[in-house]
């Protein structure tokens, strides 16, 4: 019983998910049981999907001991990217396929920078995202390109799923993205690679893991991730617009260091990362229906971040530092 | 004689500017415990990096068993069968024991490219039973290995080379940090490989813990081998005044 509750101080997702639980029924209370109406609901299942999905590319590539400042871009760029080509012709898929492409380019390129000129992933990505968020603008020539409703088949990424209209195909494609990422943590060679890369790099190299090709494949999934998810939100709007996901690269940090992923590397979880996601997108959608001031959204963040941090590290410390038998 | 399981000719290493390597040709016999001693700076780590695959020689050659090999990453040095043991012993302290123990050779269920399922269960066997080879008491595979002390984590480091039925195994300075009585541990374990016929290199700059477990003595100083005895042959205070 006790060896438990150490097992579950030591668990970073922990504290989150109390405190996710406080909030709900906080904003509940607080809200005159509107924050979880349907309709209010359906406007949080819209939108978490989305900046999770960015969320879960960032721990990810926390875990493996680098950051990406990028992500907000590459939001705003792929959709942008796949609309002018819709709108020049090209066929649907093939734009999201070549969309895809240039963010998994980009994030090779973040990647193999930082690798091979020894820098911290920090400036490599903020470079890059200025030069993505440029870029949206350039390849829309100014004028965001407009995709006539019905002309894609968005429903296939953001069509209701079932009669009551709660649940968008996006939650599928969030949900399914985030179990095969959560999978590959935790049950192949390559997230051994990813943990062994973060926890401990010279290790890693002295055991002959290829670290620099581990991080630019983490690099590439993080920048696909958030191109994925700024398709489906555009879809979702249907609307392309420059400055899409602006302030997102922060949010989705917070995220990630919310649900227990350290800054160092090695620690976290994707769950820990979705977490971190739905607690920003509460506090967010409760402050409006709670009728406080928005103004105050980020300063909550703010604060959640740090004293999830520092909540974490006592936690772990109380935990590491509990007396069980530990020979038998 | 008969062919010596490791040799090298010849090698030179520079690190910008510094001539760390200058010359080293060194015979090891096959079953031999070596201890290589020296200074701060002597050349040891260097020898040895380039034996492990984390550095190449500028100049030389390595031959094992006799035969020419080029050894240019860990990798290749593993598969060799030299396992190096560093003193700040390769574990990832938030993983989990049968995790570091496989690290980068995970058994894995089934693979595409080499990319696949972790035979987990595979690991956790495997992992107990080579702890319990080197006569270590685990209470389990999933621990992290951070929670284990300093002599523990060597010995799951020395059970990850004996799982991998290393022919060689360099251990770089194992018994820095480690109290007394993990020390002797430690030096208990480089005496049990020489039973089980494993050719060992010790590196160390306390020459105590050299002497108390090898058989031959090589001591570098400035890049170059300066002694080179069987232990019964030389004297603590001998070596010491070389260096």
């Amino acid at each position: 019983m006790k060896r438990l509750f150490k097992l579950a101080l030591q668990k970073p997702e922990l504290a989150s998910t109390l405190l996710l639980v406080l909030l709900i029924v906080f904003f509940q209370i607080l809200s005159g049981a509107v924050f979880l109406s349907i309709d209010n609901v359906r406007g949080v299942m819209g939108l978490l999907p989305e900046t999770a999905l960015v969320a879960v590319g960032v721990t990810l590539l926390m875990i493996c001991g680098e950051f990406d400042l990028s992500v907000g871009s590459v939001f705003a760029l792929m959709p942008m990217t796949m609309a002018v080509l819709v709108v020049a012709g090209v066929p649907f898929w093939l734009a999201i396929l070549l969309g895809l492409a240039l963010c998994a380019f980009i994030g090779f390129i973040n990647g193999w920078i930082t690798i091979k000129f020894d820098i911290p992933s920090f400036i490599t990505t903020l470079g890059m995202m200025f030069m993505a968020r440029s870029m949206t603008v350039v390849v829309s020539g100014g004028f965001p390109p407009r995709i006539k409703p019905g002309q894609v088949p968005s429903w296939i990424f953001t069509g209701f799923v079932d009669d009551g209209g709660l649940i968008r195909a996006s939650v599928i494609w969030f949900v399914a993205i985030a179990v095969l990422i959560s999978l590959l943590l935790a049950k192949t060679n390559f997230g051994n690679w990813v943990r062994a890369t973060g926890g401990f790099l010279p290790a890693a190299a002295a055991m002959g893991i290829p670290s620099g090709k581990v991080k630019i494949a983490c690099f590439m999934i993080c920048s696909v991730l958030a191109g994925f998810a700024g398709m489906i939100q555009s879809l979702r709007l249907n609307s392309f617009l420059p400055a899409l996901g602006e302030g997102m690269e922060l949010q989705a940090v917070a995220a990630a260091v919310i649900g227990g992923t350290s800054l160092m590397g090695g620690i976290g979880s994707i769950i820990g990362g979705l977490i971190g996601a739905t607690l920003i997108r509460v506090i967010d959608n409760g402050m409006v229906m709670s009728q406080i001031d928005s103004n105050w959204f980020k300063f909550a963040i703010g604060a959640l971040t740090i004293f999830a941090v520092v909540g974490n590290a006592w936690l772990r410390r109380r935990g590491r530092a509990m007396q069980v038998e530990t020979d038998k | 004689m008969s062919t010596p399981i490791i040799e090298t000719r010849n090698l030179h290493k520079w690190y910008s500017g510094v001539h760390a390597l200058k010359g080293v040709s060194l015979k090891i016999e096959k079953g031999q415990a070596l201890g290589l001693v020296g200074d701060n700076g002597a050349g040891k780590s260097t020898l040895i990096n380039i034996l492990s695959g984390l550095h190449r020689q500028d100049e030389g050659e390595i031959l094992l068993e006799g035969q020419e090999v080029d050894i240019r990453n860990p990798k290749d040095s593993m598969r060799l069968g030299i396992e190096t043991i560093y003193q700040y012993n390769s574990m990832v302290p938030l993983m989990t024991i049968s995790r570091n123990v496989f690290i980068g050779r995970e058994p894995l269920k089934w693979s595409i490219g080499g990319f696949g399922i972790l035979d987990e269960q595979k690991m956790r066997e495997e992992s107990v039973k080579a702890i319990a080879d080197v006569d270590l008491h685990l209470r389990s595979p999933d621990a992290l290995v951070g929670e284990l002390s300093g002599g523990q984590r060597q010995g799951v480091a020395i059970a990850r080379a004996m799982h991998f039925k290393s022919k060689v195994m360099i251990l770089d300075e194992p018994t820095n940090h480690l109290s007394v009585k993990e020390t002797a541990k430690v030096i208990g374990f480089v005496k049990g490989l020489k039973e089980q016929g494993v050719t060992s290199v010790f590196i160390s700059h306390n020459m105590h813990h050299v002497f108390a477990c090898c058989d031959r003595i090589v001591a570098m100083a400035l890049g170059q081998i300066v002694l080179d005895k069987p232990v019964s042959e030389t004297s603590i205070e001998e070596v010491s005044e070389k260096l």
